[in-house]
């Protein structure tokens, strides 16, 4: 059974002259590590307010459709029911922090001590987080006081250490240096293992290309492509989205523009472009 | 001319942390640069220090050959400006037209003046249908072209953007190259930090890596991303494209889809 399933969703907010999303429909199953992408502004944050059951309660507009989680309706749920089951990480860093808590441990300890969970349990699972997201040293520094990379790990790791059965993580890469944006998506790949259910707003095309499941791609208020991340990437239409493809599509697509190579496939990871290049540097173009 | 040179400088946070460690180079007028590393290393605090932002804790500071530390802060600004990490902490006008504007007025430019300079300043940010916008109402990418203005409009010699390309879409990210292109043609010096390695080797030639409070590498683009130890030591990595010339055995240096086509037509 599906964990989220969008049904015909369309909304408007509440002054705006035009809707934002139309007949926005698709189902995630348990285990599913799922990409967003799509040019900025095109709504990408408005549908993750929709799936945390934020929208038409807390930002106020029209909706309609359904929306369900487990196959329930989460209009009838409530926004604490729905928070325990959804996870969310706020695209700006700098407006995630609780703002009572004076060191990064008790930051991140934060959430788990409002649900009344054991010290003892609170310091293992934040222990984990921290070395999980490479923070440890930044254990006893003020949460206001890191540098905008610093607080987006914290950021993350305030909520992962809730471990919620669902995951949605709008741009959570955006201000990290490269390792540390590989770091995030080797923590999602072992929340996946774990079988949470994974919803990634991203612009790294290269890294959703090398580890989701999926992307659904929106434009126009519509979904306008949902399918493997290996069939989206390999398609050149996604730049027409506003979308960047992965370097090695956009090389592959060079080279077959040039009449370099022939590719039975355009790649879009790069063991597949290593595999489809490989010994026909020599060759090429003849 | 050198626009700004550091010699030995250092910074630590109230509370004594250390933040910069003995940091010295220098950036002639008219260069493009671009900063790169690790999240923490001390690029923010790096570039604050250029306008006065912050102060060093030791060592010498030298905007267009004057001593920095005998500037005020509102004197470095005229020549310097420094366009926020997080446009939150620079943002605070209710209209796109007046936060542009703000600086102007406070330097009690005339009318017809500020009404110029917010006007072109709007135009090669992308702002002009926006200017009765409140920036709380754009989303955070658009925003961010909100604060590059404002600088923008002060027309100071230097140009510092602090991680500019965070949340950008292919759009913005083309119409942040526009800009940075656009100063540099008008003679400005421009200082990006950025962690979007495709966007540093597509707009900068010569790069200042960053890593544990210091400067761990100051060369050209095509060094810098094959020195694997360097690329380490920075919580870097090379660009896709280096990462796949490197795995068929092709000639070093490659670091962009450039490179690899004519490499490969040989
Ligand atoms: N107000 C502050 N008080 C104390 N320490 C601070 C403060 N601001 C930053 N720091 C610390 O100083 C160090 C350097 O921070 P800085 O913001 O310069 O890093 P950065 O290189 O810009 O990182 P990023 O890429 O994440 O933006 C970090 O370890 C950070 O935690
Ligand atoms: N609370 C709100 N009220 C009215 N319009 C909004 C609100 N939040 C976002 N918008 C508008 O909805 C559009 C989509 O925004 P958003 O969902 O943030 O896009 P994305 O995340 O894809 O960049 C934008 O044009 C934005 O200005
Ligand atoms: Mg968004
Ligand atoms: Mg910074």
């Amino acid at each position: 059974m599906a964990v989220l399933e969008l049904k015909d969703v369309t909304f408007k907010y509440q002054l705006a002259k035009e809707t934002i999303l139309e007949n926005i429909s698709f189902s995630i199953e348990k285990g599913e590590f799922v990409a967003l992408v799509g040019r900025n502004g095109v709504g990408k944050t408005t549908l993750c307010s929709i799936m945390r059951g934020l929208i038409p309660t807390f930002h106020t507009g029209t909706m309609s459709g359904q929306v369900l989680l487990n196959g329930l309706d989460i209009g009838e749920m409530s926004i604490g029911d729905l928070a325990l089951h959804i996870g969310f990480v706020f695209q700006n860093p700098f407006v995630q922090v609780s703002g009572v808590k004076q060191t990064v441990f008790e930051e991140v300890a934060y959430g788990l001590e409002n649900l009344g969970v054991k010290r003892s349990e609170i310091i293992r699972r934040v222990e984990e987080m921290l070395h999980q997201l490479n923070i440890e040293h930044l254990r006893s520094k003020h949460p206001m006081q890191l540098s905008g990379g610093q607080s987006q790990r914290v950021a993350l790791a305030s909520v992962l250490v809730m471990d919620p059965e669902i995951l949605i993580i709008d741009e959570p890469t955006s201000q990290l240096d490269p390792q540390g944006t590989e770091e995030v998506f080797e923590t999602i790949r072992l929340l996946k293992e774990r079988k949470k259910t994974i919803i990634l707003v991203e612009h790294k095309v290269d890294w959703v290309a090398e580890y989701a499941d999926r992307v659904i791609v929106i434009d126009d208020k519509h979904i306008v492509k949902d399918a493997s991340a290996s069939e989206v990437f390999s398609d050149p239409m996604i730049l027409e989205t506003g979308n960047n493809l992965p370097q090695v599509a956009l090389l592959a697509l060079r080279l077959l523009e040039l009449g370099k190579v022939d590719f039975n496939k355009i790649p879009t990871t790069l063991d597949e472009a290593v595999e489809q290049l490989k010994g026909r540097a020599d060759n090429g173009g003849n | 001319m050198e626009a700004i040179k550091f010699e030995h400088v250092s910074f630590a946070y109230e509370h004594g942390f250390v933040a910069v460690d003995d940091i010295s180079f220098n950036i002639q007028s008219g260069e493009k640069v671009a900063i790169i590393g690790q999240n923490g290393a001390g690029k923010t605090t790096t570039v604050k220090m250029m306008n006065g932002l912050l102060r060093p804790k030791s060592g010498e500071i030298t905007v267009f050959g004057d001593d920095a530390s005998k500037k005020t802060t509102a004197t470095l600004s005229k020549k310097v400006g420094y366009v926020f990490q997080n446009p939150g902490d620079q943002i605070f006008n209710q209209t796109v037209y007046n936060e542009i504007a703000y600086s102007l007025k406070y330097l009690k430019m005339d009318k017809t003046e500020v009404e110029r300079r917010v006007n072109s300043a709007a135009a090669m940010c992308y702002l002009s249908d926006e200017l009765q916008t409140n920036p709380y109402d754009l989303p955070f990418s658009i925003r961010k072209f909100v604060t590059i203005a404002s600088v923008v409009a002060m027309n100071v010699d230097v140009v510092i953007l602090d991680e500019p390309t965070a949340g950008q879409d292919l759009l913005g990210l083309l119409h942040q190259k526009e800009i940075i292109e656009q100063l540099h043609q008008m003679g400005k010096t421009v200082v990006t930090i950025s962690h979007d390695m495709e966007f540093v080797i597509d707009n900068f030639d010569r790069i200042i890596v960053m890593a544990d409070k210091k400067i761990v590498g100051d060369a050209n683009k095509r060094e810098i991303f094959w020195d694997f130890e360097l690329l380490d030591k920075a919580a870097l990595k090379q660009p896709v494209v280096s990462q796949l010339a490197k795995r068929l055995e092709l000639k070093r240096n490659i670091i962009n889809i450039v490179d690899f086509v004519s490499e490969y037509e040989k």
